[in-house]
C-alpha cells in the first residue's frame, strides 16, 4: 500500500521531448515506473525513448488509458498543462516547473476547486515517490527504501537529505510526497498528512515545512485532534532573516507571520517530535519508532511478525 | 521585485487611480522648479527607497515654499534613513519625490495580495490608515475588512461598496471608492503585482479619495510578461553582491555571519543556515546554485561568496541529484586553482555520482575540508571559521 501512486500508476509525461522531460523520464523508466505516453502538441505520432507521443492529453488517456500525469514543460506553458491534464480526466497531475506566476495558479486553483476528483501536487516540487512501485517527479530513486514512513516536504533536496538518512538507519518509506515551494499548491501538508493517516501502510509521519505561509500550523492543528501515528517535524529557515524570499517563492517572513517560532510553537502543541537540526531527522524518527512501539509498526517487515508472535507467548 | 514610490503611482494614475501631483527628482534645484510648476502652498519632499518608515525616519517633510523644498531636499539627498525595515545598515537616498500637499480629513488603510491559505486575491481595508497594518492586524484584527476576490468575476461594485460603507464612508465617497477600488484591482491583476499597499488612502477637504502613498511588489515569476517593467530597477536599492549573483542566476543573499554556504536546494539552503547556527557559528549567506548548476555557476558562486569581506570559512552542502556530485567537485577545483583563494573550503557531497566526486576533490592536491554529513561539515566550518561565537 501507499498513497496516490503504486505499481498500476499509468503515466503520461506532458513534456516528454524536452530536455528536462527527456532525462527525468527516461530515469522514471529505469526505475520501474509505466510511463505509458509523451504529449508535446506537434510531435503526435512519432516516439522518444520507446513511448509513443500525442499532440494531446486527452488523446493520450484515451489511446493509453493513463491516470497521471507529470508536468516539465516552462513555466508560460504550465498553468496551460496543468488545465489540459484536468480537462482530460486525469484524477493525479504532478507538476514539476519552477517559476509559474503566482497569478496562473490563482486562476489553476480555482479552476480546480470546481473538478474536485483532480489531485495537483506541486507546482515547484520534485515529485511523489513510492520506493519500489513509483517514482514520479525528479528524486534519485536509489536513496529510498521501501517501508512503512510517509514523508511530505516543501522541498527537493532537503528531503533527499531526509530520506537519505532514514534509508541509512533502515527505515523505509511508504510515499514521499514533494509539495513544492510555492505560494499557492495544489496538494497541502493537511492533505497529505490525512492521506497517510488513513493509509494503514504508512506507520510514522515526517513534515519538513519551511518559512512562509501558515500551512504547517493548519497540519499540526489537524494532527492534535486527529492523528494517533507518531509524527516528527523539521523547519527549515530557523535563521533566515525577514521579507527575504528564500530561494522558494513561498518561503518568506512577511508581516511577522510565518516564522519557524510560531511553526514550531504549533508542532510540539500538536505532540509531534520537533527537530532542531536537519541532520537529527532520521535519528529521531528512529528513537520515536523505537519508543512508540505500540502505536507505530517498527522499522522493517520481519519485526512485527517476531513480536506478534511473542505476544502470543 | 520592488519599485519606488513614485513609480508605483505613475503605473496606478496609467489604471484611472487618483494619485497627488508630483514629480520625481534627483538635485536640490529641480526640487525647487518641481515645488514652483506644483504651486500649492505645501508640498511634501519624500524621499524615495524601497522601504517603509520613511516619515519616523526623517525622510518626509513639509515645505511651505519652493525654497524650502530646494533646502530640505538638500537636507535629505545623500542622508542615510535608518528605519526598521532597511535594518542597521540604512538605505542612502538617491531620488526624492516632490508633492502637492494636500488637505487630509481622514486616513484609510487598502492593500491586495494573494491569500496563501484560500488562493485567491484579497482586497483589505481599514479606517486605520497611516499606521503599521502588522500592529493594527495583531492587536485589532476586527479593524481590518477583508473581502476575497474570485478571478473569474474580478472586483464587482459591491465588493467595493462593502469596503466602503464598511469604512464609514459617506453615500458619496462610496460612490467614488467603487471605481478607485476597482482600478487598484486591475492595476493589481494586470501588472501581476504581489502586493498592493496604498497606505494612507486619503480623503480630502474637498471630499476626494487620493492614493497619498503606494507600494507596488511584482511576482518575479510574471516578470517575463513585463519587459517594460526592467527599466524600473533601481540597483542602488540592492546589495551589489546579490545584483552581481542574479546575472548568473545564482539566487543569493547576503547575511551578516563568517561562513558563507554554497548549497543546491532552498530547503537545504536554510536548513545549512540553521545547522551552521547551531553548531555556534553564523551563515554570511543564503546561497542556492539550483538543481542543474553548471561548472561556471559554481565558479561564479565561489566568486562571489569570496567576495564578501567577513567570510573566514566556506560550507559547500550539495546533495546531488539532477546535480552530479563529479561536476560540483570539478567546478570547486577549478574554481580554487583560477581564484586562488586561501580561505578554508569545508566540502560535504551526498547523492549522484559521490565517490567520483570525491576522488576530484582528494586529487586536486589542494586543500578541502571533506565531511561525512551537515552536521560534521557545520561542526568543521565553525572550527575554521575561529571557533563558535
Amino acid at each position: 500500500m501507499s498513497v496516490l501512486v503504486d505499481k498500476n500508476t499509468r503515466l503520461i509525461v506532458q513534456g516528454l521531448t524536452g530536455r528536462e522531460g527527456s532525462f527525468h523520464a527516461q530515469q522514471m523508466i529505469e526505475y520501474g515506473t509505466k510511463v505509458v505516453a509523451g504529449v508535446t502538441p506537434g510531435k503526435g505520432g512519432t516516439e522518444h525513448l520507446g513511448v509513443p507521443i500525442f499532440n494531446t492529453v486527452g488523446e493520450a488517456v484515451r489511446k493509453t488509458r493513463a491516470n497521471a500525469s507529470v508536468i516539465f514543460v516552462p513555466p508560460p506553458f504550465a498553468a496551460d498543462a496543468i488545465l489540459e491534464a484536468a480537462d482530460a480526466g486525469l484524477p493525479l497531475v504532478i507538476c514539476i516547473t519552477e517559476g509559474i506566476p503566482t497569478l496562473d495558479m490563482v486562476r489553476v486553483a480555482a479552476a480546480l476547486k470546481s473538478n474536485p476528483s483532480v489531485r495537483l501536487i506541486g507546482p515547484n516540487c520534485p515529485g511523489i515517490i513510492s520506493p519500489g512501485k513509483c517514482k514520479i517527479g525528479i528524486m534519485p530513486g536509489s536513496i529510498h527504501k521501501e517501508g512503512h514512513v510517509g514523508l511530505v516536504s516543501r522541498s527537493g533536496t532537503l528531503t533527499y537529505e531526509a530520506v537519505h538518512q532514514l534509508t541509512q538507519l533502515g527505515i523505509g518509506q511508504s510515499t514521499c510526497i514533494g509539495i513544492g515551494g510555492d505560494p499557492i499548491i495544489g496538494t497541502s501538508f493537511l492533505d497529505a498528512v490525512k492521506m497517510f493517516n488513513e493509509d494503514r501502510d504508512t506507520h510514522a509521519i515526517v513534515l519538513i515545512g519551511e518559512i512562509g505561509g501558515n500551512a504547517e500550523e493548519v497540519a499540526s492543528e489537524y494532527i492534535k485532534k486527529n492523528v494517533k501515528k507518531p509524527v516528527v517535524g523539521f523547519i527549515a529557515g530557523q535563521t533566515a532573516p525577514p521579507g527575504r524570499r528564500m530561494g522558494h517563492a513561498g518561503a518568506i517572513i512577511s508581516g511577522g507571520q510565518g516564522t519557524a517560532a510560531d511553526k514550531y510553537k504549533a508542532m510540539r502543541a500538536a505532540g509531534i517530535h520537533t527537530v532542531q537540526s536537519p541532520a537529527e531527522i532520521g535519528h529521531t524518527l528512529a528513537s520515536v519508532l523505537g519508543k512508540s512501539k505500540s502505536k507505530a509498526a517498527p522499522k522493517k517487515k520481519a519485526v512485527p511478525k517476531k513480536q506478534a508472535k511473542k505476544k502470543k507467548k | 521585485m520592488k519599485i519606488h514610490e513614485y513609480q508605483a503611482k505613475a503605473i496606478l494614475a496609467k489604471f484611472g487611480v487618483p494619485v497627488p501631483r508630483g514629480e520625481v527628482v534627483f538635485k536640490k534645484d529641480e526640487a525647487r522648479a518641481v515645488a514652483q510648476r506644483l504651486g500649492t502652498s505645501v508640498v511634501v519632499v519624500k524621499a524615495q527607497i524601497h522601504a517603509g518608515g520613511r516619515g519616523k525616519a526623517g525622510g518626509v517633510k513639509l515645505a511651505k515654499s519652493a525654497d524650502e523644498a530646494a533646502s530640505l531636499a538638500e537636507q535629505i539627498l545623500g542622508m542615510k534613513l535608518v528605519t526598521p525595515q532597511t535594518g542597521e545598515e540604512g538605505r542612502v537616498v538617491h531620488r526624492l519625490l516632490i508633492e502637492e500637499g494636500l488637505d487630509i480629513k481622514r486616513e484609510l488603510y487598502i492593500s491586495i495580495l494573494v491569500d496563501r491559505a484560500s488562493g485567491l486575491p484579497v482586497f483589505m481595508a481599514s479606517t486605520a490608515g497611516g499606521m503599521e497594518i502588522e500592529e493594527v492586524a495583531k492587536e485589532h484584527p476586527e479593524m481590518i475588512l477583508r473581502e476575497t476576490i474570485h478571478p473569474v468575476t474580478g472586483m464587482q461594485p459591491y465588493h467595493a461598496r462593502k469596503l466602503a460603507f464598511g469604512l464609514g464612508l459617506s453615500a458619496e465617497l462610496a460612490n467614488a471608492a467603487v471605481p478607485f477600488f476597482q482600478s487598484l484591482y486591475r492595476a493589481f491583476i494586470e501588472t501581476d503585482a504581489s502586493l498592493l499597499e496604498i497606505n494612507p488612502c486619503v480623503v480630502t477637504g474637498d471630499g476626494r479619495l487620493v492614493a497619498l502613498d503606494a507600494k507596488v511588489n511584482f511576482d518575479d515569476n510574471a516578470l517575463y510578461r513585463h519587459p517594460e517593467f526592467k527599466e524600473l530597477r533601481d540597483l542602488d536599492e540592492e546589495t551589489p553582491l546579490e545584483v552581481e549573483a542574479s546575472k548568473f542566476k545564482l539566487n543569493y543573499i547576503k547575511l551578516d555571519g563568517t561562513i558563507a554556504c554554497m548549497v543546491n536546494g532552498a530547503g537545504l539552503a536554510m536548513a545549512t543556515m540553521d545547522i551552521i547556527k547551531l553548531s555556534g557559528g553564523s551563515p554570511a549567506n543564503f546561497l542556492d546554485v539550483g538543481g542543474g548548476a553548471s561548472e561556471d555557476q559554481v565558479k561564479n558562486a565561489f566568486r562571489i561568496l569570496l567576495s564578501d569581506p567577513n567570510v573566514r570559512a566556506v560550507f559547500v552542502n550539495i546533495f546531488g541529484g539532477i546535480l552530479r556530485c563529479d561536476v560540483l567537485a570539478s567546478g570547486v577545483v577549478n574554481a580554487a586553482k583560477e581564484l586562488k583563494f586561501k580561505v578554508p573550503v569545508v566540502v560535504r557531497m551526498e547523492g549522484t555520482n559521490v565517490k567520483q566526486g570525491q576522488e576530484i576533490l582528494r586529487n586536486s592536491g589542494l586543500n578541502f575540508t571533506v565531511a561525512a554529513g551537515m552536521k560534521d561539515g557545520a561542526e568543521k566550518a565553525v572550527k575554521l571559521a575561529g571557533g563558535a561565537q
